[in-house]
């Protein structure tokens, strides 16, 4: 039993084989793929492995501590940043095996032309608690 | 329900194993039998009936009777079962029995065998046993039914054995996380029941094992969570009862001279308990137990623990040697191999081993720990230039 986090980037991802932005696909194929995320979830529910799926809006900023007695201090966003996250998914399943099968599996989600995008997905397990018996 | 209904759940078993003897499918009983057990917290209160084990059947038979009726008619099929119920299926051990063997199914995954062996034969709520693993109670709800429907089809001709009902139990154990429920507990009294039901000197050392290492859980963490290490360890704190009880029921299973490996686990857990002090501990004797152990379990995670021993036993040197024949992938091996190099006197390795250690840790006391030897021994090198 191991949590793993499925991460979607936006930016920063190695190229994926079908790269056409989603902006120019079809509407039919923009259906398509929300009908496959949304079936891929609904199957991870019924299979008992289904922990959380957010997606993150692109518009962020960054905040930082600016000193006693000062508000935080805030920038961005930053349109050059290399690496931006669209969403995640959190599995909890038996095997690291498993973990990588379902990350295939996102990863076929169809895009331009109905064609899988072959998206590169990080994959990263969750820390656990310590086990009771160490030697 | 609260731990505390510890002793209503000690029923549930029997109680089921009865429905499922009637001719009441597995699923359904099993919901039937959860039903019986939150009508009896109403129905109870403080006065427990004459009869609780007869009460729950005759409740779980009755909502098992609706569930199956309703069922039935949505499906437009004829009930089969009588109101009345059959004569003939009483409680029994041999029921109980087979119940730990179907919820340990070869079919299951672990998880599942894990969860439906804590609802089934545990009697724990789906909500009590998702917020112990931390997934969402819809998820655990799931994952618990699909586990019942995979036993009911494949299931009740060619149920799990006690190997795989031991492997459940151990993981309940081993990995009992959170949540109002203290599973190392729970694994404890099913192992119990377990071992009264079968005579077998494994199953007594599985228990044996558990409550060696339950004796040590005050003194394992800091109050922050932080890990103590065993030789670190308070061992004013260990409950003495526990290791008393384990100790015995480790002997006696050994007495029977039919070694596995759950018993070449507690006698090593034994004879760590056996030390009042650190520097007592028979370090010799505990090497010989771990070349008993490979014997059975011939795993990385076995011989990384020998190597610890050995280099306890016979130095270092020897336990660096040992440490050779391990897998290079084995989670903790840094960790091991910074020790050895440390008592070796080679701080500079020693530092750079727990610094991967720290950055390779399974989990974040481990790695808050391991950070912690690095920047030690960083410090004393720093100190001594």
């Amino acid at each position: 039993m191991a949590k793993y986090l499925l991460l979607k980037h936006y930016r920063g991802a190695p190229t994926p084989v079908n790269d056409v932005p989603m902006d120019q696909w079809r509407p039919e194929e923009v259906e398509a793929h929300v009908r496959y995320m949304n079936d891929f979830a609904a199957r991870l529910e019924t299979s008992g492995e289904f922990i959380d799926g957010q997606a993150l809006s692109p518009d962020g900023m960054w905040v930082r501590y600016d000193g006693e007695g000062r508000p935080p201090a805030t920038d961005g966003p930053f349109a050059e940043t290399k690496d931006l996250i669209a969403g995640w998914m959190v599995i909890d399943v038996d095997s690291r095996e498993r973990a990588i099968e379902l990350a295939g599996e996102l990863s076929a989600a169809p895009g331009a032309g109905g064609e899988p995008i072959h998206e590169w997905l990080e994959v990263r397990p969750f820390m656990t608690e310590p086990p009771t018996i160490t030697q | 329900m609260t731990p505390d209904d510890v002793g209503r759940r000690e029923l549930v078993p029997r109680v089921l194993s009865v429905l499922v003897r009637r001719g009441a499918d597995f699923a359904t009983a099993e919901d039937a039998v959860q039903e019986a057990l939150i009508r009896s917290l109403a129905a109870w209160g403080d006065e427990v009936p004459a009869d609780p084990t007869g009460w729950l059947i005759t409740v779980a038979w009755r909502a098992f009777l609706d569930m199956a009726r309703s069922d039935s008619a949505r499906r437009d099929r004829e009930v089969r079962f009588d109101a009345e119920p059959p004569a003939g299926a009483v409680p029994s051990a041999d029921g109980t029995l087979r119940l730990y063997f179907l919820c340990a199914h070869p079919d299951l995954t672990s998880s599942s065998a894990v969860a439906l062996t804590l609802r089934a034969v545990g009697g724990l709520t789906t909500r009590q046993i998702a917020r112990a693993y931390l997934v969402p109670e819809p998820t655990m709800a799931q994952r618990i039914s699909r586990a019942k429907r995979t036993v009911g089809q494949a299931g009740v001709d060619r149920p799990g054995d006690v190997r795989t009902v031991m492997r459940v139990l151990y993981l309940v154990f081993n990995e009992g996380y959170s949540g109002d429920v203290d599973l190392t507990a729970e694994a404890i009294r099913l192992t119990r029941q377990l071992a009264s039901l079968v005579d077998d000197p494994e199953v007594h050392g599985l228990l044996a094992l558990m409550l060696l290492h339950h004796a040590r859980r005050r003194s394992r963490t800091r109050p922050d969570g932080s890990i103590v290490p065993l030789a670190d360890q308070d061992r004013s704190q260990w409950d003495t009862g526990l290791i008393a009880e384990g100790v015995d029921i480790t002997q006696a299973a050994l007495a029977r001279d039919q070694l596995g490996e759950y018993q070449a686990q507690a006698a090593i857990a034994a004879l760590h308990a056996d030390a009042a002090r650190v520097d007592e501990t028979d370090w010799v004797q505990i090497v010989e137990w771990y070349d008993e152990l490979l014997r059975f379990a011939d795993t990385p995670v076995v011989r990384l623990n020998r190597a610890v021993a050995v280099g306890e036993a016979d130095g270092a040197g020897a336990g660096l040697a040992a440490l050779a024949n391990v897998d290079e992938h084995v989670p903790r091996r840094d960790a091991v191999a910074a020790y050895l190099h440390e008592k070796n006197g080679d701080l500079e390795l020693a530092a750079r081993l727990y610094a991967n250690a720290a950055r390779n840790a399974p989990n974040l006391q481990e790695r808050d720990h391991q950070a912690r030897q690095a920047a030690r021994l960083n410090q004393h090198r720093q100190h001594h230039r």
